[in-house]
């Protein structure tokens, strides 16, 4: 590895990330500007931009790290991230952007009249926000880890700064130019490695990652240990290890028997060519065969846990809060379709190369299934499987492309949250809005920053999945009602709110407690759309049909405007308050 | 019906015109500005026709995706279909879902485009 030209190509993404923002910042001086100068944004434009700022660390890293570990049900991860804008194309693109509301707290305050819901929705935007936020910092440590050796604390904190200063900066009130050059990078930078790892792997015969074995390392190979972990040695392997194996130091040849084993952090440790390669505990064993075949994980109810994926992937797209306000900048509800769509394009070119690697990677870097640092495969696999100067390259590539990944959702989210922060609370206290405005920013970066250093670590693609999840529980059902139902009252949508946001949080909560729970509470508790959504939902009609009487006043003109063409002359004279 | 001229025409008399369709007396949009029953009526058909036609674009999308892990997971014959060296698990969900998703996208903006058209020309008695 030469972390110099790893180094360079993340550099370079942040020095042009800066550069850009400072750029047309100067273009646009004030929010007037830069939304007049956004409804001369062609669809597409607007498109990469949506797509920048969505692909984060979990699509760039995740994704190919827990398709290398779990195989076939993990494609559901890539799939229900592009699914999600199908439901948010078809049920609400159009409506939002005719709302004239810019955050989803502008939404509920405009649909329902009610500054009580609007603050439980900034509340839950800040949640979710912090929950985004939190797998970034530490894909970004990782990243930093595995390319420069740093400690995973310095990642986060690099990427924390990057964000503060674009944002302070005042750069990012026109993201539109950045983002939708991230998006190209991004693609770029995933997709050509792509070419040349297939080229290599042809070039080594094909070999079949679906064969009846479990992986086995093709070569002596030295694996070096972070953090301490707990394998399954699956038939008896003899190795050698220097530093603490077992809880004994040893320094030489070891034999493993079958069973789990326990290595210490700073071990090395040095596997013959042709041995099976021991699994951490918490990724399944799988062979090559079951790997490529869905439901064959051995896990407890995968069927429950496949379809509740699916459930928050799908319909927590639409409740993502820095995803929605990207649809303000499309001129019309017409325009907000046609961006969605487009989005659908590029976000699905995008996903068509984590398969790949995760294929690739238990070939050609199975140690990672070992340290279970899966999410590395895309940083690692060119040095691996093409290795040489245009190794070294691609690995500068992925690696430039992995930093516009954190930076993108990092910085979008960070806006977002501050944005509501000062609104809501800092503003209160502090009259400058351009204060105000700093101050939340630093709070939105600090909190997740912090939470970082004592959470423990997920897997990236699992770790989004949960915000994901929140924001099905409760944004979903809010948007789908106050679109499609005239009848949703603002104590319906609170209710459902308060009771999806506490029911999908505490099971997020327990579960990373608690990681070791079994049986049916186990899945329930990690995968909450399934029912928190559904529960929300019922709620918010339940309640509403008993609080007939609180039906927003004026709604049929809420609708009107919701639902009608622009091209249709009808008074729109209700406006979002949210609309500047 | 004839007016008073110093050179009177050759008039035809024939019944009330056929080939222009009769405008409301008020403009639709009126109506629904106004909120009155007519208006509400058309909105709601608009909304329900929208309405209708997103949620057969979802289940579009994902009935057969919520099909294929049950197929698949319990069809041992279906699981082991291969395309070439590609299993099809792998070739549906690994690659032709995501133009399949942005084809029944594509058809979905054609159809509200013209929903809302024919909406359009309703309310302005096009």
């Amino acid at each position: 590895m030469n972390p110099t030209l790893a180094a360079a190509g993340m550099a370079l993404t942040v020095l042009v990330t800066i550069g850009l923002a400072a750029y047309s910042s100067r273009l646009a001086r004030t929010t007037g500007d830069f939304y007049v100068a956004s409804r001369s944004v062609p669809a597409w434009w607007n498109a990469s931009a949506i797509s920048g700022e969505y692909l984060s660390a979990a699509s760039f890293l995740g994704v190919a790290g827990l398709i290398m570990a779990g195989g076939a049900d993990a494609v559901w991860f890539p799939v229900g991230y592009a699914v999600g804008y199908v439901l948010l194309l078809a049920l609400v693109a159009a409506p939002l952007r005719r709302s004239g509301a810019y955050t989803l707290p502008d939404f509920c305050e405009a649909r329902l009249r009610s500054s009580k819901v609007r603050l439980i929705a900034s509340a839950l935007v800040v949640l979710i926000g912090w929950l985004y936020v939190l797998p970034q910092l530490q894909g970004a440590g990782l990243a930093l880890q595995i390319l420069l050796d740093t400690p995973t604390w310095v990642g986060g904190l690099l990427v924390s700064i990057t964000v503060l200063v674009v944002i302070v900066g005042g750069g990012m009130r026109s993201v539109t130019l950045v983002q939708g050059f991230q998006y190209w990078l991004k693609v770029v930078a995933i997709m050509v490695p792509v070419l040349f790892l297939l080229a290599a792997w042809r070039a080594d015969a094909s070999p079949s990652a679906l064969t009846d074995a479990p992986p086995v390392f093709d070569d002596r190979t030295t694996v070096r240990i972070e953090n301490p972990i707990t394998v399954n040695v699956s038939e008896q392997l003899t190795l050698e290890a220097e530093g603490t194996v077992d809880g004994a130091t040893v320094a030489g040849s070891l034999t493993w028997q079958p069973g789990q084993h326990t290595v210490a952090d700073g071990t090395t440790l040095v596997f013959p060519a042709g041995a099976t390669v021991p699994h951490l505990s918490s990724v399944p064993q799988l062979t090559g065969a079951g790997w490529g075949q869905p439901l064959q994980s051995g896990e407890e109810h995968t069927l429950y846990r496949t379809f509740a994926l699916m459930f928050a992937l799908f319909l927590g797209t639409m409740g993502l809060p820095h995803v929605l306000v990207r649809f303000y900048t499309n001129p019309d509800g017409r325009a907000a379709r046609r961006t969605a769509l487009v989005v659908i394009g590029l976000v699905g070119l995008f996903y068509l190369a984590p398969s790949v690697y995760g294929m690739l990677g238990r070939l050609y870097a199975p140690e990672l299934l070992l340290t279970g640092r899966t999410d590395a495969v895309v940083l690692l696999l060119p040095q691996a499987a093409v290795g040489g100067l245009a190794g070294q390259w691609l690995t500068a590539l992925v690696a430039a492309g992995a930093a516009a990944a954190f930076l993108a959702t990092a910085t979008g989210l960070t806006v977002t949250v501050a944005g509501v922060l000062s609104q809501d609370v800092v503003s209160k206290r502090v009259r400058d809005p351009i204060v105000s405005f700093r101050i939340a920013a630093a709070a939105a970066v600090l909190v997740p920053l912090l939470l970082g250093l004592v959470a423990e670590s997920l897997p990236l693609a699992r770790a989004v999945s949960l915000a994901f999840a929140v924001a099905a529980a409760t944004f979903s059902p809010l948007l789908l009602l106050g679109i499609w139902w005239p009848k949703l009252t603002d104590a319906g949508a609170a209710a459902g709110l308060l009771l999806g946001g506490v029911m999908a949080t505490a099971a997020i909560a327990i579960s990373t407690l608690v990681p070791d729970l079994a049986g049916w509470p186990g899945a329930l508790l990690s995968q909450p759309a399934a029912w928190a959504m559904p529960a929300a939902l019922a709620t918010m009609v339940g309640v509403s049909l008993r609080t007939a009487h609180r039906i927003t006043p004026g709604v049929d003109r809420i609708m009107i405007r919701l639902h009608t063409p622009e091209a249709v002359a009808v008074q729109r004279t209700w406006t979002a308050r949210g609309l500047r | 019906m004839t007016k008073p001229e110093q050179r009177p025409k050759r008039e035809v008399i024939t019944g009330p015109r056929r080939d222009v369709r009769r405008r409301p007396a008020r403009p639709v949009t009126d109506e629904i500005d106004d909120q009155t029953r007519v208006g509400q009526v058309y909105l709601r058909s608009l909304i329900r026709a929208q309405l209708l036609l997103g949620l057969s674009t979802v289940a579009l999308v994902v009935v057969p995706l919520v099909a294929m892990p049950i197929l698949f997971g319990f069809v041992p014959r279906i699981r082991e279909l291969q395309v070439g060296p590609m299993p099809l698990w792998w070739l549906l969900l690994g690659s032709l879902v995501y133009p399949a998703i942005l084809g029944v996208g594509w058809w979905y903006v054609r159809q509200a485009d013209r929903n809302e058209a024919q909406f359009t020309d309703l309310v302005e008695g096009r």
